[in-house]
């Protein structure tokens, strides 16, 4: 809340009786549009599940070409020793490639900011690396990378790094002309500016990167799993899929899927909380307007 | 550390020197001269204003003494070595971090000399007080208003107790009210710190107000034409504001600047 700007927002005497419609319709706008946010949503799911059964249903589809929406879930019970090992597995490599791109993408970034020249040299390569498509690379890395494991976390990292790396740059070299002359009076060192000010002046450009970086990574996992194609125990989501697929277990398919989507909506959530918590005192992208 | 002499003690010409500029010139690019052959002598207590039309060089000259870039040619000298704390600068924009609260960006000047928070506190909150900001000092930069802010660069430049302060236009972006209002400010802070202030306006009315010497500059090429003196002593209120004798600065001081305006040497 603005200290010295909220005058005028005061009733000017209560129970004057005065009505302003426009300021009652903008309110009832407001209420509605607070529930509709969840209502809304909520409904079309709702909707898209019974068109999908009935469908189903009247259509007289077999099960193996598209099973319903029950199925599905029973499905999901029914193989969840199974499905959620795999999950673990899938979210092992994702949150691994994750954290790794988090740690390159900063460094890089950082690096970058303390000599144009490293920049100049290195930023080619961080945009051949990302405008290549990872199916095309990952084939090569499974090639001469032995571990599973670490061929899968190099393919994701591939995919997520590049936002981390572009938006952390962005922020570094963002940070206020005046402060920077400011910290330039004090006699700040190359450290301190960097801590003081870059790092803080990147925050919301990095977050930013990192809530597209976290569905990245999920995606590069994915589709390093099915390149990497080698089945059995320690198998992520993707294969499940793969594997569900040969054998026609079409209900099986649709439950990985769904917990898949599932992961990505966490993820995304949980990097947008963070995210909102980090900014909420400062930042103008988490500040709530008030008028 | 020790204030300065206090500017009272002795007239504008006679006080102990702080800074000297000598045949300073700036170029930019290849051949834009922003600044040509000036010379400023600096003494301890002088509130000295660069009053000039936009383009004479006075916000480079302020630039050079901060040290944020170098002259061309001449020389800017300490009278003795400027240690760490001894200058400070208030821009136009309050240039605050906005991540920070209040106290934390007074803090700056300290953190970069590589003190801590609590080591300094009291420093903070008297410099905090002396803006009247002391209760704001957990609010975050974007909860205050324009003048509060300004307020707040203020006591980050004042809280080293510096022995010159640079001001850089700083209350141009802010109304007439909350202008004359930071000005009476300025002042009595000034009497309280005695510190020595150069301070760029293109206001004729701030730069008599506050200032006991007023260099005039013209532009293209930035120069220094004339140099007025105020005699009025301090402190000064707003009893001076309404009286004849700051009527008559006024006017000489604007026929200085009409002189600035007109003295182009085109080339």
């Amino acid at each position: 809340m603005s200290i010295d700007a909220d005058h005028g927002l005061q009733p000017a005497t209560a129970g004057s009786g005065l009505v302003d419609a426009e300021e009652l319709a903008r309110l009832r706008r407001r209420r509605a549009e607070r529930i509709g946010q969840w209502v809304l949503p909520a409904l079309v799911v709702i909707l898209t599940i019974i068109a999908w059964d009935r469908i189903v249903v009247w259509g007289g589809i077999p099960h193996y070409i598209l099973p319903r929406p029950g199925l599905v879930a029973a499905t999901l019970v029914e193989d969840w020793p199974l499905l959620f090992e795999s999950l673990l597995v899938t979210l092992q490599i994702t949150l691994g490639a994750l954290a790794i791109a988090v740690l390159g993408g900063v460094g890089l970034a950082v690096l970058f900011t303390q000599s144009r020249w490293i920049e100049m040299s290195f930023f080619p390569y961080a945009v051949i690396l990302q405008v290549t498509p990872i199916v095309s690379i990952a084939p090569l890395i499974f090639i001469y990378v032995d571990s599973k494991i670490a061929g899968l976390l190099i393919c994701a990292w591939i995919v997520a790094f590049f936002p981390i790396l572009s938006n952390t740059t962005l922020g570094l070299n963002s940070a206020d002309h005046n402060l920077r002359d400011l910290f330039k009076v004090y006699g700040a060192t190359r450290w301190q500016r960097l801590r003081f000010l870059q790092l803080p002046s990147a925050l919301p450009y990095f977050l930013g990167g990192l809530r597209i970086a976290g569905g990245l990574s999920l995606i590069g996992a994915v589709v390093a799993e099915y390149v990497a194609g080698t089945g059995g125990i320690g198998s992520g989501l993707a294969f499940r899929i793969l594997e569900a697929g040969y054998r026609l277990n079409i209900p099986r398919m649709f439950a990985a899927l769904l917990l898949i989507a599932l992961t990505g909506i966490v993820i995304f959530a949980s990097l947008s909380f963070l995210s909102h918590m980090l900014l909420r005192k400062w930042h103008e992208s988490a500040i709530k307007r008030e008028t | 550390m020790q204030p300065d002499l206090h500017p009272s003690d002795a007239p504008v010409g006679a006080r102990p020197p702080l800074l000297a500029m000598q045949h300073v010139d700036k170029v930019f690019g290849r051949d834009v001269v922003a600044l040509r052959d000036m010379d400023l002598e600096v003494g301890q207590g002088d509130f000295i204003s660069l009053l000039g039309p936009s383009g004479c060089g006075k916000s480079t000259a302020l630039r050079l003494i901060a040290g944020l870039s170098h002259p061309s040619s001449g020389s800017i000298r300490w009278a003795r070595d400027r240690v760490d704390g001894d200058l400070s600068v208030v821009l136009q924009e309050p240039t605050l971090m906005p991540w920070a609260t209040v106290a934390q960006n007074v803090f700056l000047p300290f953190r970069l000399q590589g003190r801590r928070f609590r080591a300094v506190r009291d420093e903070i909150l008297e410099a905090l007080k002396l803006v009247g900001l002391e209760k704001f000092q957990n609010a975050y930069p974007r909860e205050l208003s324009g003048g509060m802010k300004m307020r707040v660069s203020i006591a980050r430049a004042l809280v080293t107790r510096p022995r010159l302060m640079l001001m850089d236009e700083p209350f141009a972006a802010l109304d007439e009210i909350t202008r004359f209002k930071l000005n009476n400010d300025i002042l009595a802070l000034r009497e309280k710190i005695g510190c020595t202030v150069i301070f760029v306006t293109h206001s004729v009315f701030e730069s008599v107000f506050l200032s006991d010497r007023i260099v005039v500059m013209a532009a293209r090429p930035g120069r220094v034409i004339r140099e007025l003196r105020v005699d009025e002593p301090y402190p000064r209120g707003e009893a001076f504001r309404t009286s004849a004798e700051y009527a008559a600065q006024c006017r000489a001081a604007s026929e200085a600047l009409k002189q600035a305006m007109g003295a182009h040497d085109e080339h």
